[in-house]
């Protein structure tokens, strides 16, 4: 077995474009993930005037932000170019040089100051936006508007917690700051305990009602304005977001995509070469010549799934490692990559000897090869949720049939410890190595003609 | 190697309607025929690469050595390569002396490098042959093994078969070179539409014909099996 394995890898080597491809293949791949995951969507440039005077303080609720932060906070979200003036951050909206403008007026941080005072004014800002890309003008459009809507929350939060101080002062007293001065409140509690402490020393009469009715006027005050508190707070953020992660923590999402790119690689590499180099025993007739006594069909199939894995482990292999130039890889969980690469391989392989079994010639079985891979690539890559249930259904059959979701699986959880288990995934590939395996060795029976 | 009463069905055609063979050590059998008479199916069971539907094959002691028709070889590998891939595969002692061996008898010594589907077809046939004599056979079974060959290739091939028949080797080949069928088959087995006409020596087909076409007796074999073919009709 292992001259035919030396023969195909031969073979192999004489062959440029096939193992051009495969080997040119992944690393494509690998640097097109890389960079996608590494790099993410371009920043949207942004034409940024900032007129707030450096040392001014935003000051909400107790707390001081140095105004500084906003702008900084700002350009890590978008791409900021500095401008002058108003005047030239028009200009460079109408150039295109920018997407947009945003102009932090002089008077914004004063104007967010009397937020939280008794004259509130209202803080403004400008953007100026070119919409003649409608796809990049939507992205400004929602990232500045996100960028307000976050800075709003922060901003009603500190209010509403000001508000509440407040209620609370009116409630259990206190002090309040007032022009540098401070001025003692009463509050409604010890006001009404005052109260009932006078009223036994009153004689019982009108006046003596009248206090009463102050008195429990003051405790229910205190207690509906008790439930105002909480209620205050509540307008900053009316609907809370309560995220729960159902069916399992998801790996991140470059691992996925290292995933993806990993069982890609090992898929191609497995099915087609497996399914080529078994067609090309019957294309060059050597088929019934090494069956007649040289090597058993079972072991003719055993040293194509030995190829396939072998070649697919060594480019998967390359691949990862050329993927650590973009991000780190947890080296540690090499056993489980191992793991996933090896029984993946096999079942893809195995897939690959049922296909090459199925036709005569190897440009045929390559372009079946193609054909089956990728669409069932795409189809295993269909989020739940993303269409309809019951295609959904279906294309969870389809896609469990051929081992390339699996394998997907498995790599995902071999590469990260976050996702679901890696035992499931390894069960399934195994089962679908012997299915094909068997299927294979049914295919072989018709293979002898001559 | 006996063969009796072999069938062989493709669909609705019969590619053997009941064929017999039994072969002597040493014995050199030509089967020659028309085309799609039925020689490379009775081959093909012969060496056991297909199944007949009826009838069966018992094959002496030893190997039984195949050279298909269409050349079973890898054409990206070299010469030297394949001829040694196939020697480790039937288990030689030393592979690379079976190798430089069959080099030699191919006459392919100097082109040993070379990558097989660069070469002729005739020197693709050639390294074919090769690798079916690799296995040191009882019994060989050659399908048109000089279809392609020069003549002075050919006298060497028949040179080297004649020699391994006289130490024994059961040769059984067809052949359209119905010369060489008389020279070289000690033996004729005349198959058309998957039945066998004749089975004797070249001089007895010509004394049948001598009875049927006096005129053709005489000439060359190939006229006179020509006419042998036409008297009965194919
Ligand atoms: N795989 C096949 N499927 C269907 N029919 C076949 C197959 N192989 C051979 N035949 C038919 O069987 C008959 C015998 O074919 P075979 O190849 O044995 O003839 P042959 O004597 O070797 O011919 P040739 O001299 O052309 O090599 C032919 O009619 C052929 O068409
Ligand atoms: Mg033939």
């Amino acid at each position: 077995m292992r001259w035919l394995l030396l023969k195909d890898l031969q073979i192999l080597r004489r062959s440029p474009l096939q193992a051009a491809l495969l080997v040119v293949y992944p690393i494509l791949i690998a640097i097109l993930v890389g960079l996608a995951i590494s790099g993410g969507p371009s920043k949207p440039r942004v034409a940024f005037l900032n007129e707030v005077p450096a040392d001014s303080r935003i000051s909400v609720g107790g707390q001081q932000l140095p105004a500084a932060s906003v702008g900084s906070r700002i350009c890590s979200r978008v791409e900021c170019v500095a401008v002058k003036d108003r005047a030239e951050a028009l200009g460079k909206v109408e150039s295109g040089d920018a997407l947009a403008a945003l102009v932090l007026p002089a008077d914004l941080v004063d104007e967010i100051n009397s937020l939280s005072s008794l004259s509130p004014g209202a803080p403004k800002v400008e953007v100026l936006v070119n919409e003649s890309d409608p796809v990049k003008a939507q992205l400004v459009n929602e990232r500045i508007t996100t960028l307000l809507a976050q800075a709003n929350l922060a901003i009603a939060r500190r209010i509403a917690a000001e508000g509440g101080h407040y209620l609370k002062l009116l409630i259990d007293g206190g002090e309040l700051p007032v022009l540098g001065q401070s001025i003692h409140i009463l509050g409604l509690r010890a006001t009404g305990q005052i109260l009932s402490a006078l009223e036994p020393a009153l004689p019982p009469g009108p006046l003596r009602e009248a206090l009463g009715q102050v008195t429990s006027f003051a405790g229910e005050a205190r207690e509906n304005l008790d439930i105002a508190g909480p209620l205050i707070e509540r307008l900053a953020q009316p609907i809370q977001v309560d995220k729960v992660a159902v069916g399992g923590a998801s790996p991140p999402l470059e691992t996925f995509a290292i995933a993806v790119a990993a069982t890609l690689t090992l898929a191609f590499v497995a099915v087609l070469l497996v399914a080529g180099s078994l067609a090309l025993e019957r294309e060059e007739n050597a088929f019934p010549r090494l069956t007649r006594g040289l090597i058993s069909r079972e072991g003719l199939l055993a040293e194509k799934v030995l190829l396939g894995v072998g070649v697919g482990l060594v480019v998967t292999m390359l691949m990862l490692a050329g993927l650590e130039i973009f991000v780190p890889l947890q080296w540690s969980r090499i056993g489980l990559w191992l793991a996933a690469i090896l029984l993946g391989g096999a079942a893809l392989a195995a897939a690959g000897a049922a296909l090459g079994a199925a036709a005569r010639e190897v440009r045929a079985v390559s372009l079946l090869a193609f054909m089956v891979t990728l669409p069932i690539a795409f189809l295993s890559l269909v989020p739940s949720g993303a269409i309809g249930g019951g295609i959904y259904d279906a294309i969870k059959i389809v896609t469990a049939i051929f081992p390339f979701k699996p394998a997907l699986q498995a790599m995902t959880a071999a590469l990260d410890s976050a996702g679901p288990g890696i035992a499931g995934p390894l069960a399934h590939l195994a089962v679908l190595t012997v299915a094909y395996s068997l299927l294979a060795r049914l295919a072989l029976r018709r293979f002898a003609t001559i | 190697m006996q063969a009796r009463g072999l069938v062989k069905r493709y669909g609705n055609r019969q590619a053997l309607r009941g064929v017999d063979l039994g072969t002597d050590p040493g014995e050199l059998v030509a089967i020659t025929g028309p085309n799609g008479a039925g020689k490379t199916t009775l081959l093909s069971i012969l060496a056991g690469v297909l199944e007949p539907d009826g009838g069966e094959v018992l094959a002496g002691e030893g190997e039984v050595g195949w050279v298909p028709q269409q050349a079973a070889l890898y054409r990206r590998l070299t010469v030297a390569e394949n001829l040694l891939l196939f020697a480790r595969l039937e288990g030689h002692e030393d592979p690379r002396a079976s190798t430089e061996e069959m080099l030699e008898l191919s006459g392919l010594g100097e082109r040993r490098g070379e990558i097989v589907a660069r070469l002729s077809g005739g020197n693709q046939q050639r390294i074919n042959i090769a690798i079916g004599l690799l296995s040191r056979p009882a019994v060989l079974l050659l399908d048109e093994p000089s279809v392609g060959l020069d003549p002075r290739q050919r006298a060497r091939l028949w040179e080297f078969v004649s020699g391994l028949a006289a130490r024994g080797t059961t040769v059984i080949f067809s052949t359209h070179d119905i010369q060489e069928a008389e020279r070289y088959g000690g033996r004729l087995l005349v198959l058309a539409d998957g039945e066998a006409l004749f089975d004797g020596s070249p001089a007895a087909l010509r004394e049948d014909v001598r009875r049927e076409a006096p005129v053709a007796a005489d000439r060359d074999f190939e006229t006179a099996f020509v006419a042998y073919l036409q008297h009965r009709g194919h």
